[in-house]
């Protein structure tokens, strides 16, 4: 069953994007998504086209895992681009079918918009094929640190996350349990109308709902049996590195940037 | 041997809401390096007292010392430090996302530092023969090797003493004998105190002291073999007494001569071959 879920699927492999810090590849990420609206003709769409595809390269990923990635969102991306198309109305008239008409500025607005969009969804999908989810937790939980000042429970919420993440295979198993013990008595999850089959998914979510709160429950009593008390006075076991790469990464963005914003129009 | 390291006395516990006492007037000492099993079938009291020696309950009545600490709120993280405890559902204990980051859980919560977490998280899956699981994710692992990491989660933190919650009584018979040999090598090597909650007499025959809780009292206290010979009085408390113990009683019953009540089946086996050697 865990085979079917893309979300966060890693792909282990030793490339430089591998190795980096999980902190530097979200920075990244939170700046490449702003400069990524700094492109506006033909040069910066390809310079950001260019530069993804450095990275992709350097992450050893095989494209076929982004183009993977990207099935889901593509009807999403389609209908940007349609919609841009069809209700641009700026530069000449390309044709007109009946009310339709298409002008020239539409359909180049449409094409840099879905290509902002597969950008977008190429780098970010590399994050988590090239990061373990805990390295990103750690990286979330490092970099809203600060945050905690304000009584923003940073802490709480990373620990949340990762033990979340844990416990995605060991409820799923759990899904695949109960789902045979209900056919077994009779329950039928693959046939009937819309209105049917999401009634049978009820005797599927309640015992897995009981459980769950009962495995929590006892996780709960177990941390605490084990000296949990809160995130103040604990230190970490994952430590995080920024090394010279990272470093080289965060310079090697705002060259980017600075060459956006010169050559934009 | 005769360091006392727990001693509870006039305990008792009622839970909210509840009527009749979960515990009543327990006294009891648990001496340094042994292996203790405490026995009783569901309801006896005998998770209660489970959670009142890792200060998860405190006492209504009595009290309870715990490595030369007194159980309140104020000292209840110094006895957690003392008593490891391991439960019963090897996944509702496992709480990091790696055996390594799991047995890693309590040291990061006792402020361990780095160099010293990396030594003791070694160590203790070495203890437990699971360094070659080191990166794997809890999914992967059988319920007997889940509570090995739990065994190392509490080692690592090197207490005094260990409390095992029913923590066999989820596994099939090849993972029950992994984690039992775990423990009894701790016991044997390592001098850990072990404390054995459970309603497995089989598990208890390999205690040096039972103790059998009923309705919240301390019913009786004594070897093994002691408190086997009590068969019928087991079976009416709700407690399987072993198959080789039930044996022997049969045999005795049909007139053979055996020595003793046999709790091991080797043992009898090994009676039983040469009962008619005259030599």
């Amino acid at each position: 069953m865990m085979e079917k879920i893309i979300f966060g699927r890693y792909l282990p492999s030793d490339s430089v994007v591998h190795q980096m810090d999980p902190r530097a590849k979200l920075l990244f990420i939170f700046i490449f998504v702003g400069i990524v609206f700094l492109a506006n003709n033909v040069v910066t769409y390809a310079l950001l086209g260019a530069f993804t595809f450095l990275i992709v390269f350097l992450s050893k990923v095989k494209l076929r895992f982004l183009i993977g990635g990207l099935k889901p969102v593509l009807l999403l991306v389609l209908f940007t681009f349609f919609l841009h198309v069809f209700f641009t109305k700026e530069g000449d008239v390309l044709t007109q079918f009946g009310f339709l008409t298409i002008y020239k500025g539409g359909v180049i607005k449409g094409i840099f918009i879905s290509l902002r969009f597969l950008l977008l969804i190429f780098v970010t999908s590399l994050l988590t094929l090239t990061t373990p989810p805990i390295s990103v937790t750690d990286g979330i939980e490092s970099l809203f640190g600060p945050l905690k000042k304000i009584k923003v429970p940073v802490h709480e919420l990373a620990l949340m996350m990762s033990i979340s993440l844990r416990f995605i295979p060991t409820l799923l198993d759990e899904t695949d349990k109960i789902m045979k013990a209900q056919m077994a008595r009779g329950a039928d999850f693959s046939s009937g109308s819309i209105s049917d089959r999401v009634k049978a998914i009820i005797p599927l979510l309640i015992p897995l709902f009981v459980s769950a709160f009962k495995r929590a429950e006892e996780l709960a009593v177990a941390m605490e049996a084990r000296g949990y008390k809160g995130g103040e006075g604990r230190t970490k076991y994952r430590i995080l590195r920024w090394s010279m790469r990272d470093t080289m990464a965060m310079l090697f963005l705002v060259v980017l940037s600075a060459a956006l914003f010169i050559l934009r129009s | 041997m005769n360091t006392i390291v727990i001693s509870i006395k006039g305990v008792s516990y009622q839970y909210p809401e509840q009527e009749s006492l979960a515990l009543n007037n327990v006294s009891l000492d648990v001496y340094k390096g042994e292996w203790l099993a405490i026995v009783g079938h569901n309801g006896s009291g005998k998770s209660t007292l489970a959670k009142m020696l890792n200060g998860l309950h405190y006492p209504s009545k009595g009290t309870v010392m715990i490595g030369g600490y007194a159980l309140n709120e104020e000292n209840v993280w110094s006895i957690r430090e003392k008593l490891g405890m391991v439960f019963q559902n090897p996944d509702n204990q496992f709480v990091g996302t790696t055996v390594q980051d799991d047995v890693a859980f309590g040291l990061e919560n006792n402020g361990v530092e780095h160099g010293v977490m990396q030594e003791r998280v070694f160590a203790s899956l070495e203890k437990v023969g699971m360094t070659a699981f080191l990166n794997q994710e809890p999914h992967h692992l059988s319920g007997g090797q889940k509570q090995r990491v739990a065994i190392a989660g509490v080692i690592a933190l090197r207490p005094d003493i260990i409390l095992l919650d029913e923590a066999t009584s989820m596994l099939d018979p090849l993972g029950r004998e992994e984690v039992m040999n775990t423990v009894r090598e701790l016991n044997e090597k390592e001098g850990l105190t072990v404390i054995s909650i459970t309603h497995d007499l089989e598990e208890a025959a390999k205690a040096d002291r039972v103790i059998v809780l009923n309705e919240g009292r301390l019913y009786t206290e004594g070897t093994p073999q002691s408190i086997f010979q009590l068969d019928r009085e087991l079976l009416n408390l709700g407690l399987g007494v072993p198959f080789a113990v039930q044996m022997s009683q049969l045999l005795a019953d049909a007139g053979l001569q055996l020595s003793q009540r046999h709790f091991n089946e080797e043992e009898l086996v090994s009676e039983l071959w040469t009962l008619n050697f005259k030599m």
